[in-house]
């Protein structure tokens, strides 16, 4: 049941970016279209998974006052693993995540589930909490990346169901359609947990 | 006449927050306050300058000339971390008062992505600055200057809307985020200006 639990809670009630606002670069940059953000989510959930088993391992080797370079080593490690992975079998989505790839490390999610979950709790529960997380940080992704890609060029996971020549509400593939769509989600959100 | 090209086309056409989404959980995290976002920003043009300029260094002559350019990631947010404690170290030692301004975002500043970001993409391929490393250091100010600049414009808006009565479940984060959108609709209009 515990187990169950540290599962789900990052899917919806925790969820990294609906609820915590934690790593909203990748969400508002990776966005652009469903596919591109799902790519993104996963890639994120392999590191996020991987750097929890590894800390979760490590952490009575660890010096308290050493951590937190310990593990941005750790989750650098992994992330530059997953950066090669994608070069060499997915050159398309690594060339349009670009940038966001390595930025990986930065992302306050992975270092905040190590600091907060996996360096306090043995692997198992740590590997759950990571898996979690990332499912409900690709989830929120592959949302605001649908709703966007939808309103901005008409289709869904490259699938265009509107005529070639409709017109599409531009504005939401681009920069600014980033912060309103991301901000209008979370709106829903928190009105949605008033209800409950 | 380059230089002021450089600075104008980071600054405002490619601004790093509202164009190219770098550095945006500080951007909401301290723009609560004019004074925050003011430190912030300061603190922020000076690591990312300094920074820019040692992983850029290190790069050409330790990554490259030995082969191990797959050790970026890991190289240069190690440094990144590294130079930020050096800086907090030195600075409380030289300069007391900068220290106190600066205060607690110093240390925050080692998960800002747009330093990582920035360095990385100066030495990255087909970055048009990178054969030269003055033009990458004036790269790296623009940019920073651009965030301060975004920085500062967005708390200004933030304190107002804070007066203001917005509907039910936009408060807070969602009304800053749509607010954010705006910012960067108007920023769109320095398009084509370079």
């Amino acid at each position: 049941m515990s187990n169950w639990k540290t599962f789900t809670k990052g899917l919806i009630k925790e969820n990294p970016i609906l609820v915590l606002l934690l790593g909203c670069c990748p969400t508002l940059a990776t966005t652009t279209s469903a596919i591109n953000g799902m790519s993104m989510g996963l890639a994120t959930t392999f590191v996020l998974i991987m750097s929890n088993l590894v800390i979760s391992l490590l952490k009575n080797f660890i010096p308290d006052k050493v951590r937190i370079p310990c593990f941005i080593v750790v989750i650098a490690s992994f992330v530059t693993v997953v950066q090669l992975v994608m070069q060499a079998y997915v050159p398309d989505i690594y060339a349009t995540l670009g940038l966001f790839i390595p930025l990986i490390v930065v992302n306050c999610i992975v270092l905040g589930r190590a600091e907060a979950f996996a360096s306090k709790n043995p692997v198992w529960p740590s590997i759950l909490d990571g898996a979690g997380m990332g499912l409900g940080f690709t989830f929120a992704l592959t949302m605001l990346g649908s709703i966007r890609e939808i309103l901005g060029s008409g289709s869904i996971f490259n699938w265009r169901f509107l005529p070639e020549d409709a017109n599409t509400i531009l504005i939401f593939v681009l920069a600014p359609g980033a912060f309103i769509a991301l901000g209008y989600l979370i709106a829903v959100v928190n009105r949605l947990k008033k209800t409950k | 006449m380059k230089i002021i090209i450089i600075l104008i086309s980071t600054i405002f056409v490619n601004n790093v927050i509202l164009a190219q989404f770098l550095g945006i959980c500080p951007f909401l995290g301290t723009s609560k306050k004019t004074s925050t976002a003011v430190g912030m920003g300061a603190a922020v043009i000076f690591v990312l300058v300094l920074a820019t300029l040692v992983t850029y260094l290190l790069n050409k002559y330790v990554l490259v000339a030995h082969g191990l350019e797959f050790l970026q990631t890991i190289a240069f947010i190690l440094v990144i971390a590294a130079l930020v404690q050096m800086v907090e170290i030195i600075l409380k030692k030289i300069s007391p008062s900068l220290y106190t301004a600066l205060g607690v975002f110093l240390p925050l500043i080692t998960t800002n992505c747009c330093v990582l970001g920035v360095s990385l993409k100066v030495v990255g391929e087909g970055f048009i600055y990178g054969n030269n490393v003055g033009e990458a250091v004036i790269y790296a100010a623009g940019i920073a200057i651009g965030f301060a600049l975004a920085l500062i414009i967005f708390s200004g808006i933030r304190e107002h809307i804070d007066l203001m009565e917005a509907p039910e479940g936009t408060k807070g984060t969602p009304i800053a985020l749509i607010t954010a959108g705006i910012l960067a609709m108007a920023f769109m209009g320095f398009g084509g200006l370079v």
